[in-house]
């Protein structure tokens, strides 16, 4: 699983490759949890890439309703067909049939992912935004695969999709959902995979140039941040850098600097990191 | 005594020898049951399991489920499986033990073995806790004696189960009033100010768009959360149990509700607090805030708390409410500019100074000065009824 990721570009640690691997082979969900930009909805991406299946993508989020995450009847186009079949003289039960078929069922993510033909990845993100009703729906879907619509009847899922699930920690959910779900923490890579991560997605950065973003990005994390910088500003960091031209990170003090705006993301932060302190931390990396 | 497990030599074959894993785990407070335990089984089936960093993998994914257990599985896992029987998770069975390695000190865990060895005698071992106290460094120390001559008796009185139990239904009466909360957005309900047109419009369909039964929606309670941080520093030590008992009502009222300890070092202790027996959990957590001795750090503490608990904790439906003498050790500066952090998150701070209540009181000391601006009510809380009088301004709040 671990080579498998590390090919489609992911580099991926013993616990989240296990993780990985006994979810596919159990079938159960899989919770992700970690602080922002640690590349956990990058890992369904990846999922998705490897099975070359598709991505069902439901972003969670204060007030999220079944209407929104599973299935809707399409009221405007039933009202629409009611009336133009009114001369029809249709019986009750005729009309009753014609509009509560499939053609006016809205699919919502969770249901178009339980009614794929080939098992999708299917990535519910930012779990703990969704109020706590829903995380209770989610449950039935989770453990048995299957949603129910009461004009139409139970649906099974075809296949069973891959579930991932992440969290940022926002608030603590459920133990009930906890207790369904395999679980793993993705922590910030260490220098050693951090590297990798970085080789593998721009694999024509110098080396040199490399060993020092990887430095200065290890130590900026131990400073006193409100938002550390993720996987991914590193990345977008080092295209700026590379992008620049800047083979030294040295070098340049004040072209430096201005790039710090790839990582940096608050007020705070910026003020906390001066001119003099990325030298001192672009001197210790190189 | 501290327990040393010990592989089972006697238990034969691996699903036995789980079944005593999985008890180990209970036992150190990560929570597994029997579909776990089969998931396990089904999961070595698929694997190598002569490979020992598979099976670890594997058992960590499926039995942790959450983060701060994340850590310490391996240790656990290594304890039980590589038979280094001492290496169970730090048994802190004395005060002395637990005041060296308060790192591992992690609330939740072998609070069972601790209150039922201590059980019967954490009451003797909260008053000798009043000797032991000189022995307390900071600057608390002085101040603290002052406060325990004028308030020796009615501490006494105050540590009967019963005034414990008025001060867990108070919390229970306060926690309500900050929680009644509406909405302004609205939601489909039974009944209502306003028609849901859409409900009412979908209903109509088949009934020939005559809107045979109406729909309401409301504004939904959006209860706010509470997070509680509780100073069991020296110079607090005698409001401690009233408020750990208060602390206590608060979190067992409600699952949102967080509850913290703090003096040198931050705890958590919402799982611990959630206890039925509600005298047992207030012993149990004496005992885990005598441990540790000493000054307060309130600043670190704080931002202790921003860096690692607020961002799950606080949001701008939170109330956090800060019991403490505002007495620290650390610069004042430190409170200010955390108390500001804390403030960005769109909050609200209580701040409850038993101190206050008493005459001729103001907030010099420099950790309280420097807190005041960023506060939205600052508070006495010396008696019970100083707590009651909160509840028309907890309603504001």
């Amino acid at each position: 699983m671990q080579s498998d990721l590390a090919d489609a570009g992911y580099i991926a640690s013993d616990e989240l490759s296990m993780a990985l691997h006994l979810s596919q082979q159990l079938e159960r969900p899989l919770l992700l949890e970690g602080a922002a930009g640690v590349g956990k909805t990058e890992v369904a991406k990846m999922l998705a890439h490897l099975g070359s299946t598709r991505l069902i993508r439901l972003q969670c989020y204060e007030g999220l309703d079944a209407s929104t995450a599973i299935y809707e009847w399409n009221y405007q186009r039933q009202l629409l067909s009611v009336r133009a079949t009114a001369e029809n003289k249709l019986t009750a039960d005729q009309v009753d049939e014609q509009i509560f078929s499939d053609k006016y069922l809205l699919r919502r993510p969770l249901l178009e992912a339980i009614s794929q033909t080939q098992a999708p990845v299917l990535l519910i993100d930012e779990i703990d935004r969704a109020d706590e009703e829903f995380e209770a729906y989610l449950l039935e879907i989770l453990s048995d695969f299957q949603i129910t619509i009461p004009e139409l009847g139970t649906i099974e899922a075809v296949t069973r999709p891959r579930v991932i699930l992440t969290s940022n920690g926002s608030r603590d959910l459920s133990d009930a959902l906890r207790r369904r779900c395999l679980y793993s923490y993705v922590e910030y890579p260490d220098a050693k995979t951090e590297l990798a991560i970085l080789n593998k997605r721009l694999p024509n950065i110098d080396q040199q140039l490399a060993g020092q973003i990887v430095g200065f990005i290890q130590s900026l994390r131990k400073e006193d941040l409100e938002k550390n910088p993720g996987v991914a500003e590193m990345l977008d960091w080092s295209a700026a850098v590379a992008g620049l031209g800047i083979d030294n990170l040295s070098d340049d003090p004040v072209q430096l600097q201005a790039t710090l705006v790839c990582l940096l993301k608050t007020q705070a932060d910026i003020a906390s990191i001066p001119a003099e302190v990325t030298q001192r931390l672009a001197g210790k990396a190189g | 005594m501290p327990q040393i497990t010990r592989f089972p030599q006697t238990v034969k074959g691996v699903s036995e020898r789980l079944s005593g894993f999985m008890q180990h785990l209970r036992h150190n407070g990560i929570v597994v049951n029997i579909p776990e335990y089969q998931l396990t089984l089904q999961a070595f089936s698929r694997l190598d399991i002569t490979c020992q960093r598979d099976v670890q993998m594997a058992c960590k994914a499926i039995c942790v489920g959450r983060s701060d257990h994340f850590e310490k599985f391996d240790e656990l896992f290594n304890a039980y499986w590589l038979n280094s029987g001492s290496q169970r998770f730090a048994v802190t069975d004395t005060a002395s033990n637990k005041r060296k390695s308060k790192s591992i000190f992690q609330p939740g865990v072998n609070e069972s073995l601790q209150s039922s060895e201590h059980g019967d005698a954490s009451d003797a071992d909260s008053n000798s806790e009043d000797d032991a106290e000189s022995a307390h460094s900071g600057e608390g120390r002085l101040i603290a004696s002052t406060i325990k001559n004028i308030e020796k008796t009615d501490l006494r009185e105050m540590m009967t189960p019963e005034n414990i139990q008025k001060a867990e239904r108070l919390a229970y009466q306060l926690a309500a009033a900050m929680r009644d909360r509406r909405s302004r957005r609205r939601r489909a309900a039974r009944r209502g100010a306003m028609l849901d047109l859409r409900k009412v419009i979908r209903a109509s369909i088949n009934r020939g768009g005559e809107p045979f039964q109406l729909y309401k929606r409301h504004k939904p309670d959006r209860p706010v959360n509470i997070v509680a941080l509780l100073d069991v520093s020296g110079s607090m030590t005698v409001y401690a149990k009233v408020f750990l008992a208060f602390l206590k009502g608060l979190v067992s009222h409600d699952q949102r509700t967080d509850a913290y300890l703090f003096h040198t070092s931050l705890v958590r202790v919402s799982d611990a607090l959630r206890d039925n027996d509600s005298l047992r959990a207030v012993n149990r957590l004496s005992l885990m805030a005598q441990g540790f001795g000493g000054g307060t750090k309130i600043g670190t503490n704080l931002q202790r708390f921003n860096r690692q608990y607020a961002a799950q904790t606080v949001n701008g439906r939170s109330v956090v409410i800060i019991f403490s003498d505002g007495y620290d050790t650390d610069p004042p500066e430190l409170i200010g500019a955390e108390l500001q952090r804390l403030k960005r998150r769109g909050c609200r701070i209580i701040w409850l100074n038993p101190l206050k209540g008493w005459k001729d009181y103001a907030p010099v000391a420099g950790g309280m000065a420097a807190a005041l601006p960023w506060l939205d009510l600052f508070a006495a809380a010396n008696t019970l009824d100083s707590l009651r009088a909160l509840e028309p301004s907890l309603r504001q709040i």
